[in-house]
């Protein structure tokens, strides 16, 4: 019974081939848009969350420089009579080290909802070039961890990363920190910290994040390296930065790492707001333009459909009258529709993924963002089930109001109209 | 002995549209097996009418319908449908016939739709059909092919297609010239004196009338 509903349909799909093709062709250019629109659209957002989103941490340990919560006047002069006012606080004489960070890496390493952790160590500096300071910004790294973590590599844009860790007393310089320093790899430059003692170090790279005002200041060279610069033990750093491997639980870990190892540390939702609010609204936006499209098509569909109803009435009163039921009236035009919409469907995801791939090759560079030689798409499954679900859906629903009009077709009024 | 396969119990009708009229006054007839019986009347006597609420189509009357002694009141839409579809053939003045399908295609629609035998099975029987009322010869054609009085014969096969209890036909051969509704009544007489064929037809042809077994005269609303 079904496959011959099934035939009726096809042979009236056949009969109107043209317009079935129109339809079609709608259903197809819509879904192509669909996934065209939102590739390219959420490639976009990938590249430009990865920009900062892959380089920050989910969790950064650091020790904020603060006065002692409880300061010594409070313990000596205490009782109900009393109120201290103290003017002029000063922060505690104590560093930003992270104490006992050997063990706390040692637990963060032990915890499986952690993917990875990078030690690192930051401090201000001076870079001198003739009589000039520049000021910057020197980070102690675990080259192989920020590497792993961070794709620290992909920002070297000259020299090789890993020498950080080989050649002794070595740095990767900032772009705009290189320029202003007139040198190049194998330069040597000199670098005061802010304790006053001066070192050379030796570049081996220069890396590009394509934020500007990193590139003038920062720089990069081993933990020890760093350490050297200070003049502090081999146990000194300031932050460890952690990658999870659920990046929604950051803002939960954060806070029970805040109390268990007694540090600050802040999430990536908290120290990055902005970029989520930005991705999602442009997501949304391309929702809209692509649903939009299909619900043009969809419109398309019930129009052809409606007129398709009006050239067969004679046809549906003679199915009905030779003992056709209303449902089996109402399934064939459903069936005719959801045809279009499949194959309208399948055709657009096809074609979505054929023009996502020709944007992907098409050349584009900016010095802003040195790893993309290509638009940037994104090929996530998810949009192909969104607009293949949803082309079944609008056709379905295209078909369904002229379909029930369809099977409500009384048969006496066709005939004795003629 | 005489078995009644249609019987109609003070059916009355009212046209509401534009203001009430009653159609069909009270009737009450039946039908026995076998008989080949025609309904005349003027135009507007309600003969089609009449028709139409025998063959299940229209529901909007009062009083009762006894198709092969069950009652039609109560049923709903798709189970008038398989009624029609298993027990009433159909012959209308317009063949209707689908031209996507083949000659064969549309006289085994109703027969697939019913679905008691295979689609071969379906289409021998068509075949069969077909070839008792000599066209078999056309069977693989489309029926935008044939002739008037051809479309007319696969429309009878089309309706002999279940083997139903009734034929009905609202001026089965109104389209027709003189040779052709010959032929057509020629092949209702056939039906009904070989095959046993109880069939109902509305015409106002006097010619085609006067040679069935029974008329039933309408005039008003009422039959006379």
């Amino acid at each position: 019974m079904i496959k011959l509903t099934f035939s009726i349909a096809y042979a009236l799909l056949l009969a109107r081939w043209k317009q079935t093709l129109v339809a079609a062709i709608g259903v197809t250019f819509s879904i192509t848009m669909f996934i065209a629109l939102l590739g390219f659209m959420n490639g976009l957002n990938e590249l430009l969350d990865g920009l900062v989103i892959n380089r920050t941490p989910h969790i950064s340990i650091y020790n904020e420089i603060l006065p002692t919560e409880n300061q010594p006047t409070d313990k000596y002069f205490f009782n109900e009579n009393i109120y201290n006012f103290i003017s002029s606080k000063k922060p505690k004489n104590e560093l930003s080290q992270i104490y006992n960070s050997g063990a706390i890496i040692q637990t963060l390493k032990s915890d499986n909802r952690v993917l990875g952790v990078s030690p690192k160590l930051t401090t201000q500096v001076f870079y001198n070039t003739g009589t000039i300071d520049i000021s910057g910004i020197i980070n102690g790294i675990d080259v192989i961890a920020e590497n792993k973590l961070f794709t620290f590599s992909d920002y070297v844009i000259k020299g090789n990363s890993e020498d950080l860790k080989t050649v002794s007393n070595s740095i990767i310089l900032g772009k705009g920190a290189a320029d202003v320093l007139l040198v190049d790899i194998g330069d040597v430059i000199q670098v005061t910290s802010n304790k006053g003692e001066i070192s050379q170090l030796k570049v081996v790279g220069i890396f590009q994040s394509g934020i500007k005002d990193i590139d003038k200041v920062q720089s990069y060279t081993s933990i020890s390296t760093a350490q050297k610069l200070l003049g502090v033990s081999n146990n000194y750093i300031t932050d460890i930065q952690i990658k999870l491997k659920n990046l929604n639980l950051a803002p939960q870990i954060a806070a029970e790492f805040r109390s268990t190892f007694n540090v600050d540390a802040i999430d990536i939702q908290t120290a990055n707001a902005q970029y989520e609010t930005g991705s999602s609204v442009r997501s949304l936006i391309s929702y809209a333009v692509g649903i939009t499209l299909l619900i043009v098509a969809g419109f398309g569909i019930y129009n052809i459909l409606n007129m398709m109803i009006y050239e067969k009435m004679d046809t549906i009163a003679i199915l009905k009258a030779t003992g056709f039921s209303g449902s089996q009236v109402k399934f064939i035009f459903i069936s005719i529709a959801l045809t279009i919409g499949i194959f309208g469907g399948i055709l657009g995801l096809l074609f979505g993924f054929g023009t996502s791939y020709l944007i992907d090759q098409i050349p584009f560079n900016t010095a802003a963002l040195p790893t993309i030689k290509t638009y940037p798409v994104s090929y996530n499954p998810k949009y192909y089930l969104i607009g293949g679900i949803f082309s079944i859906v609008t056709t379905y629903f295209a078909g369904y109001f002229p379909s029930r009009k369809a099977s409500k077709v009384d048969p006496v009024i066709i005939i004795r109209g003629k | 002995m005489n078995q009644k396969v249609l019987e109609a119990v003070n059916i009355s009708k009212y046209f509401h549209d534009p203001t009430t009229v009653q159609v069909l006054k009270d009737i009450n007839f039946s039908l026995n097996k076998g008989e080949f019986v025609s309904i005349t009347g003027k135009s507007g006597c309600g003969k089609s009418t009449l028709l139409y609420i025998l063959s299940t189509m229209d529901t909007d009357y009062s009083g009762d319908l006894l198709i092969d002694g069950v009652s039609m009141k109560q049923k709903k839409e798709k189970e008038l449908a398989f009624v029609r579809n298993e027990k009433i053939g159909f012959v209308f003045q317009f063949h209707y016939l689908l031209n996507e399908f083949s000659v064969l295609k549309n006289v085994a629609l109703p027969g697939l739709n019913l679905g008691k035998l295979s689609q071969k099975e379906v289409e021998d029987k068509a075949y069969e059909k077909l070839k008792i009322l000599g066209i078999e010869k056309e069977a693989y054609k489309k029926p935008n092919q044939l002739s008037g009085g051809q479309k007319q014969r696969v429309a009878i096969a089309r309706a002999l297609i279940n083997d139903p209890i009734i034929i009905m036909g609202d001026e089965p051969t109104g389209n027709l010239d003189k040779k052709n509704s010959q032929i057509v009544f020629d092949i209702f007489k056939e039906l009904s004196e070989v095959f046993n064929q109880t069939l109902l037809i509305v015409t106002h042809d006097n010619d085609f009338a006067l040679n069935t077994n029974r008329i039933i005269e309408m005039e008003d609303g009422k039959i006379l």
